[in-house]
């Protein structure tokens, strides 16, 4: 019915939705949408990890250590993403070794997909850390101090007392930072990885519907970012605990 | 005139004391440490790629030397695109953000709507946007004005930087205590007045820091005009590796890139950290 109605639309007023009436374009955008839920869900988790990794070596005692942290995270901060992602695709993925795939081919050990995470989990992981870092600082001393004097050692305060917090408090901005990541995949386009927006852009090349398929990205982005932000205010709600303000 | 002279604290004379130094030296700008560090990366894959030269062929550092100045022009459009989008930008989002705070209920929600919604989508979808939907000339009461694609991208980027510019202004206003509000109203101040002359004033001093910030990541943003064919710096530099198809300079390349951008945005940051402290409330 839906297929009925967007196809009269087509026929009556020129309005092109072809996605929602023509079997090829609605896989195509499908596909799309899921690469690009897919490339956002695996950099979230994994940027996610690098915060927790770059925060604890942020904690380090050797300077070096903290040196190094520093310099990861100011020069992914300040550097723009796109750059980011061909030097990882076009030069270090250009630079890797390929290997043999069956056909008498050869493809490169990592895929445009595969950078593509890459790229962006480094990204907001540097962000990840630096907000970490603020959230473990607004963990009451007086909580690590007590944890301290019941013998807790520094993994286990870590993982029991200041992580759990700490959470809590960067929560509101972690979750900017991952909304700011979903948005972020678009550049994936410049590498041919085939989310969303390189979906869009091959089906209006061909359907030549590109105010429809427009309108539509941007309004679907900003469904898939109101989703994002629906699940992170659930969570917040969920983990508020009783008698912290946060 | 002879100057009082008491002990009582209240009466002291009053003498305007300079602003207290911030942290915004040399020192801090440059944080020599990270710039050291990231600067050693460059040097090392440099050198990685003037041993791998093949016999007969230009040195990695000349050919880097060769380029160098076009990447650097190429970068400098970056900057100028980026003055331009901030400039319309803020314009646009002022008066968005303004109408954010209106008493008029139906021009809040519009200007909340427009806000919510440029702010949420992908910078790239909304470039691309402005690329293929703006009209390539107007035709003005007979004349024909032609629209460069360096004008519609500045369009483009503008749109994201409003929607951002129109919060900043809407939590500036609101992070002033409502007591002013009070206090202006209760001097017979009227709402344009007290807007202009009480809460703007001390709003602005605290949107200065994240607007810097939204100009930082704009600057990094404006790469992203590549992809629709504008020759900025990052396409002079994949012309330049083509030119050269030497695969060892790859690495370097793009590091002289990332450098030039890391060296522009990270004072800006570091200002921005200092400035935060420097008008940061207290309580």
């Amino acid at each position: 019915m839906i297929a009925a109605f967007f196809e009269r639309l087509n026929d009556a007023q020129g309005i092109n939705f072809s996605v929602f009436y023509d079997e090829f374009d609605r896989a195509r955008f499908l596909t799309g949408l899921w690469t690009t839920i897919y490339i956002s869900i695996v950099s979230i988790l994994a940027s996610l990890l690098l915060g927790l990794i770059g925060v604890w070596f942020a904690g380090s005692r050797s300077r070096i250590v903290r040196l190094l942290v520093r310099a990861y995270v100011q020069l992914f901060r300040n550097t723009p993403p796109l750059v980011q992602l061909s030097f990882f695709y076009f030069a270090v993925g250009g630079l890797l070794p390929t290997i043999s795939d069956g056909h008498g081919g050869q493809t490169p050990i990592l895929s445009g997909t595969a950078w593509a995470i890459v790229a962006l989990s480094l990204f907001a992981g540097a962000f990840n850390v630096e907000i970490f870092r603020a959230g473990i600082e607004a963990v009451p001393s007086t909580m690590i101090e007590a944890a301290e004097s019941l013998g807790y050692t520094r993994l286990r305060l870590y993982r029991e007392i200041v992580i759990p917090l700490a959470f809590r408090i960067c929560l509101p901005a972690l979750n900017n930072n991952l909304v700011n990541l979903v948005k972020t995949t678009t550049l994936a386009y410049a590498i041919g990885v085939p989310e969303l927006l390189y979906a869009a852009s091959q089906i209006w090349s061909e359907t030549l519907n590109i105010r429809e398929m427009m309108n539509l990205l941007l309004v679907t982005y900003v469904l898939l970012v109101a989703v994002l932000v629906w699940i992170m205010g659930r969570w917040e709600r969920a983990m508020r605990i009783p008698g912290y303000s946060w | 005139m002879k100057t009082s002279v008491t002990d009582l604290p209240v009466l002291k004379p009053f003498r305007a004391k300079p602003i207290a130094p911030t942290r915004l030296g040399v020192r801090t700008l440059l944080s020599a440490g990270v710039f050291a560090a990231i600067a050693m990366l460059f040097a090392a894959s440099l050198a990685l790629a003037q041993a791998n030269t093949p016999a007969g062929r230009d040195d990695a550092l000349t050919i880097l030397l060769r380029w160098a100045p076009l990447i650097f022009q190429g970068f400098l459009f970056n900057v100028t695109i980026s003055f331009l989008s901030m400039a319309l930008g803020t314009v646009v989002g002022t008066l968005i953000g303004v109408a954010q705070v209106s008493l008029i209920g139906a021009v809040r929600k519009i200007a909340w709507a427009i806000t919510q919604f440029f702010r949420n989508a992908p910078w790239l979808v909304l470039l691309f946007y402005a690329m293929f939907l703006l009209p390539f000339e107007f035709r003005v009461a007979g004349f024909t004005l032609t629209f460069p694609a360096w004008a519609k991208a500045v369009i483009g980027l503008a749109l994201p930087v409003a929607a951002n510019i129109s919060e900043i202004i809407r939590g500036g206003i609101k992070s002033i205590p409502s007591a002013q509000w009070e206090s202006a109203e209760a001097l017979a101040f009227n709402r344009h007045q007290t807007m202009w002359m009480i809460i703007l004033p001390q709003a602005v001093k605290r949107m200065i820091p994240p607007w810097m910030n939204l100009y930082a990541i704009l600057t990094m943003a404006t790469t992203t005009i590549s992809i629709v064919g504008i020759q900025d710096g990052l396409t002079v530099t994949r012309a330049a590796l083509i030119a050269e198809s030497r695969p060892e300079l790859l690495i370097p390349m793009y590091l002289l890139l990332l450098l030039l951008f890391f060296a522009y945005c990270y004072p800006i940051a570091r200002a921005t950290l200092a400035l935060e402290r420097r008008y940061h409330l207290k309580g």
